[in-house]
C-alpha cells in the first residue's frame, strides 16, 4: 500500500462485509442439518430477500414471520440505494469475485466490460412479468430470486459435490432427481461472467431491478463533482454495477460499491448529499412500451397457467408434500423453491420435483421414497421453510397423540400384490411390517395356509395396510427388498392438508 | 499471384529430421504396447478387492471355575451390569490393556430410550466405562442404523452416553463397509462395517423385543446391525441368516439388556404401552443360552424359535441354559 493511503475506507469496508456475507451464508448453509441446527436462523438470507417477502406478500397478504426481516433492507435501500447486491448478496459477491477472476485486467478491457449496455433492461421486465403473476396469485420468483437459487444451487448441486470429492459433509452421499439440470444452469450462470461482467447481476437479476426500484427516492448517492471531473473515466474501470459513475450515474444499476470514489484521483466522486456541482443523474432505464408489453404478456400466462395440470386442480400421485405443508393452492403460493427443506432432510427423501406437479411446481419438494423416506420423528423441513409452504410442526402434532391429536399424514400406503414376495412368490419377508414405525403398526400381516408347487402346505405372513393408521412416511416402500419398483408404495392420498384427495368415508 | 500469408517452414536439419522421427517412433510404440498390455477379452477391468474374514474375539483362557452365565436382577443399570461382569470373573477376563474394543449396542431406531426399541444407554455407558477402566486403548461404539444413524444414536441417548463414559461413536457411511466371506449356509460374502475387522475385542449390548418374523430379536439378530448392502433380503430366510451371522460373528462378551423389554409392536414399538420393565441383565460368552434364557420374557419356548435351534445344531452355543454354570441375584 502507498504511504499515506487510508485503510479505512468505504470500499474496505464494503469489502469486509461482503467477505463476511458471504461466509455468514455458507456456514448457515452447512449448519442447516440435525446435528448442528440449534435454533439458529438458518434461512436468514431468504427472509432479508425483499423479493421474496414482496412476492409472498402478493400472493397470499400476509408478512410470514422471519420474512418481516426484510425490512432491514427494504428500508435502508429506499434511503441509501442498492447496496444489497454488493455489500450483502452473496450470489453477487460471488459473481463478482468470479468476474474478477475470469476477466483480464487490462485497462482497455475493464472499460469496455464495465460500461453501461442495453441488454441489463431485461432484469426490469423479467421483474415486472414475476412481480404480475405474483399478483394474480402464482408464485414463480423463486426460479429467478438470487438467494433461492444459489441456496438451491449448494444444495443440489454444490455441497453434494463436494461430500463426493471429500465426504463429512453427509453420512450417506445424497441423490437428487435432476439435480444437474440445477448445477448446469448455476454454472452457465457463474461462466457468464466471462463474457459480461457480473453478468446475473446486471442483466437478469429482478432483486436487483427492485432494488433499483426502491433507490429512485435515495438522497445519499455517489456524485461527481462536474467542476473536479477531468472525464478520464478512471472511475469505470472497476465499477461493479455498470453503472456510468462518469458521465450521468445511472443509480438504479449503482451497488454503491465504492470503488469510484477510491479511484479518482482528482477526488471528484463522493457518497452523500449532492453539492453544487454534482452532476445529474439518469432515471431508471426501461421502455414504458416493454414494460406494457410484459405485463400483457405475464397477465395471459397466467389464465393459461390455469389451464394446465397441476397439483391444485388434479391429484397428482407423485405429489407427496413434507410433512406440515398447507394446501397444494396455497402451497404453490408460498414455495420460493430455495431447497433449504431438502438440505435439512436427514434422508435425502426431499426432492426438486420436476413434473411431478406441473410445470408450476418445477423444483418444489416432493418425496421419493425410494431415496429416502420420511422419518418418523422428524419435523426439521418445516422449521427451516422461510415462506411457510411447509409449517412448523412439533414431534407430538406430526405423529398424534391419543386421543385428541390426529398424526400429520402426507400419504397412505398400497400394497402391488404382484410383485410382494408373501402376496404372489411364496417368499418369506414383511420387511414392511418390521420397519412401519407407527405404534399399532400400520401394516399388519395374516397368516394364510399356502399349498406349494410341490404339494406341500405353509403358512405364509401377509402384509395389509390400515388405512386408517398409515401416516405415508414411505419407509415400507424405501426398505422393501423388490426395490427397483417397490412392492408397497405411496401416493399421497388421503394426505391431511388436503380436505379433497380423499378415498375413504370416514377419514 | 503468391499468397499474402507467405511464412515460409524451414527446412530440417538431419539432426531434427532424426529427432522428429525418433519421437514419432516412441509414441507409436507406447501405443503399442499399451495395446498390448490392455488388450483383454473383458469389456470393463475390475479391481477384485480384499475379501475379509471375520478373527474370533473369544477369549480362550477363562477359569473353569467361573460361572458361563450371569443374571443379575435390579434398578440401577450400572451397578448391575458391574455385578454380572465380575461374577463372569471381572472385565479383566475379557479386556486386556491395550485391546481396542468395539461395542455393538442395538441403535437401529430414531426413538427414546424408554420406548425401548434402542439399548439401554446407561448400560452401554457401563459397558464403555467398564473398558476403560480395563485400560483398552480405544472403546468405540457403533452400529449400522436402519433410521438416520445421526437421529438414532442422538436420540436414543446413546452417543451422549458414550461420549461422557469415555467412549467413541463411530457413525458408518457408506464408504466403511469391507465385503466379508460369512461362510454361511445363506449368507456368503456381505458387506460389513469396517470397524469390526479393525479391532480386538467386540462386546454384543442387545435389547430384547419383540420381532413379527423370528418371533423375537436377542443377541444373535444384533448381529444384522454389522451388514451393509441390501440386508433387507436376509428376511426371505430369517432363521438361517441369523444363525450363520452368529456363527460367523463370535463376540468378546455379550450382554443382554433386558431392562425395559419391547413386548408387543416391535421392533420399533413407538408407545411405552409396549415396553415393559424387565430390570434383568444377562451377561455371558454362550449367545444362545442368553438368547435361550430371554424367551420366558415373551412366553416362548426354544422350539418355537428355529433360529435357537439351528445355531445350536451348530454348535454356536446350548439352548439348555440351566446346565451352565450360572449365577443369579438381585443387586
Amino acid at each position: 500500500m502507498k504511504p499515506g493511503k487510508k485503510l479505512i475506507t468505504l470500499l474496505n469496508v464494503r469489502r469486509v462485509y461482503s467477505v463476511f456475507f458471504f461466509a455468514l451464508f455458507l456456514a448457515l448453509l452447512y449448519i442447516t442439518d440435525f446435528r448442528h441446527l440449534k435454533g439458529y436462523e438458518t434461512p436468514l438470507f431468504l427472509e432479508l430477500d425483499p423479493l421474496v417477502a414482496a412476492a409472498a406478500f402478493f400472493t397470499s397478504f400476509t408478512v410470514y414471520k422471519g420474512l418481516a426481516l426484510s425490512l432491514l433492507i427494504i428500508i435502508p435501500t429506499i434511503f441509501f440505494g442498492r447496496f444489497f447486491c454488493s455489500w450483502v448478496c452473496p450470489f453477487g459477491i460471488l459473481n463478482q469475485w468470479i468476474s474478477h477472476l475470469f476477466n483480464k485486467r487490462r485497462a482497455v478491457d475493464d472499460y469496455r466490460t464495465n460500461a453501461y449496455r442495453d441488454v441489463y433492461r431485461i432484469k426490469y421486465y423479467i421483474l415486472a412479468a414475476l412481480g404480475v403473476l405474483a399478483i394474480f396469485g402464482a408464485l414463480q420468483i423463486g426460479l429467478f430470486d438470487p438467494i433461492a437459487l444459489l441456496t438451491r444451487s449448494f444444495t443440489i448441486g454444490i455441497l453434494p459435490a463436494a461430500n463426493y470429492i471429500s465426504g463429512g459433509i453427509y453420512i450417506k452421499q445424497p441423490l437428487f432427481i435432476g439435480g444437474v439440470l440445477v448445477s448446469v444452469i448455476f454454472l452457465v450462470i457463474l461462466a457468464a461472467n466471462r463474457f459480461i461482467t457480473r453478468f446475473w447481476c446486471r442483466v437478469l437479476c429482478p432483486l436487483g431491478a427492485f432494488m433499483g426500484l426502491l433507490s429512485m427516492a435515495s438522497v445519499l448517492r455517489i456524485r461527481r463533482d462536474v467542476d473536479k471531473c477531468t472525464d478520464c473515466q478512471r472511475c469505470l474501470r472497476y465499477c461493479h454495477g455498470g453503472c456510468e459513475p462518469h458521465g450521468q450515474l445511472r443509480y438504479s444499476e449503482c451497488h454503491l460499491c465504492m470503488t469510484c470514489v477510491e479511484q479518482c484521483p482528482e477526488g471528484a466522486i463522493h457518497y452523500g448529499l449532492s453539492k453544487e456541482a454534482s452532476s445529474v443523474h439518469r432515471p431508471v432505464d426501461v421502455s414504458r412500451r416493454r414494460i406494457i408489453e410484459t405485463v400483457i404478456g405475464a397477465a395471459v400466462l397466467f389464465p393459461m397457467m390455469r389451464s394446465a395440470v397441476n397439483g391444485k386442480n388434479l391429484p397428482l400421485s407423485g405429489l407427496i408434500r413434507p410433512p406440515g405443508s398447507i394446501e397444494e393452492e396455497d402451497f404453490l403460493r408460498r414455495c420460493i423453491k430455495c431447497g433449504q427443506c431438502m438440505r435439512v432432510c436427514p434422508t435425502n427423501v426431499i426432492q426438486p420435483a420436476l413434473l411431478e406437479g406441473g410445470l408450476e411446481g418445477l423444483w418444489t419438494p416432493v418425496l421419493h421414497n425410494k431415496i429416502g423416506y420420511c422419518e418418523y420423528n422428524c419435523v426439521l423441513c418445516g422449521h427451516v421453510c422461510p415462506t411457510g409452504a411447509i409449517m412448523p410442526l412439533t414431534v407430538e402434532k406430526k405423529i398424534g397423540k391419543k386421543p385428541d391429536i390426529k398424526p400429520t399424514k402426507i400419504g397412505t400406503a398400497f400394497y402391488d400384490h404382484g410383485r410382494c414376495l408373501p402376496w404372489s412368490m411364496n417368499i418369506d419377508c414383511i420387511v414392511c411390517e418390521e420397519v412401519c414405525p407407527t405404534s399399532p403398526k400400520a401394516i399388519w400381516f395374516k397368516e394364510e395356509e399356502l399349498i406349494l408347487r410341490d404339494g406341500t402346505v405353509r403358512k405364509f405372513k401377509r402384509p395389509i395396510v390400515d388405512t386408517q393408521l398409515c401416516v405415508g412416511c414411505g419407509i415400507c416402500e424405501n426398505k422393501c427388498p423388490v426395490h427397483d419398483k417397490p412392492a408397497v408404495r405411496v401416493t399421497p392420498i388421503g394426505e391431511t392438508r388436503s380436505k379433497t384427495n380423499r378415498m375413504i368415508l370416514k377419514g | 499471384m503468391p499468397s499474402k500469408l507467405n511464412d515460409k517452414a524451414r527446412k530440417l536439419s538431419r539432426r531434427e529430421f532424426l529427432i522428429k522421427l525418433s519421437t514419432a517412433a516412441a509414441a507409436s510404440a507406447v501405443c503399442g504396447t499399451a495395446a498390448l498390455v490392455f488388450h483383454s477379452s473383458e469389456p470393463v477391468k475390475r479391481s477384485t478387492g480384499k475379501i475379509y474374514t471375520f478373527k474370533n474375539y473369544r477369549v480362550s483362557d477363562t477359569s473353569a471355575a467361573l460361572p458361563k452365565l450371569a443374571v443379575v436382577h435390579g434398578k440401577d443399570a450400572e451397578k448391575m451390569v458391574r455385578a454380572a461382569i465380575d461374577k463372569l470373573g471381572g472385565i479383566g477376563q475379557f479386556i486386556k490393556p491395550a485391546d481396542k474394543v468395539l461395542i455393538k449396542p442395538n441403535v437401529g431406531w430414531d426413538r427414546q430410550p424408554e420406548l425401548a426399541a434402542n439399548t439401554n444407554p446407561d448400560v452401554v455407558a457401563a459397558v464403555v466405562r467398564l473398558c476403560v477402566e480395563a485400560k483398552a486403548a480405544s472403546v468405540w461404539v457403533t452400529d449400522v442404523s436402519i433410521n438416520d444413524p445421526y437421529r438414532s444414536f442422538a436420540r436414543s441417548g446413546i452417543e451422549s452416553a458414550v461420549l461422557k463414559a469415555g467412549g467413541k461413536v463411530k457413525f458408518t457411511t457408506g464408504s466403511d463397509f469391507l465385503d466379508t466371506d460369512l461362510k454361511g449356509e445363506m449368507l456368503k460374502i456381505w458387506p460389513v462395517s469396517a470397524f469390526f475387522h479393525q479391532v480386538d475385542k467386540v462386546i454384543n449390548i442387545p435389547i430384547a423385543k419383540h420381532h413379527s418374523l423370528s418371533k423375537c430379536t436377542l443377541s444373535m439378530k444384533n448381529w444384522y446391525g454389522t451388514l451393509g448392502g441390501q440386508r433387507n433380503r436376509l428376511h426371505q430366510d430369517i432363521n438361517t441368516s441369523i444363525a450363520d451371522l452368529a456363527t460367523a460373528i463370535r463376540p468378546t462378551l455379550t450382554i443382554m439388556d433386558a431392562t425395559r423389554i419391547l413386548k408387543t409392536n416391535g421392533p420399533t414399538g413407538g408407545s411405552i404401552s409396549d415396553t415393559a420393565i424387565g430390570d434383568t441383565i444377562i451377561a455371558g460368552t454362550d449367545e444362545v443360552a442368553i438368547d435361550t434364557y430371554c424367551l420366558s420374557f415373551f412366553d416362548l419356548k426354544a422350539a418355537d424359535v428355529p433360529y435357537i435351534q439351528i445355531a445350536e445344531q451348530r454348535g454356536v452355543g446350548t439352548s439348555d441354559w440351566k446346565s451352565l454354570a450360572s449365577e443369579e441375584f438381585t443387586v
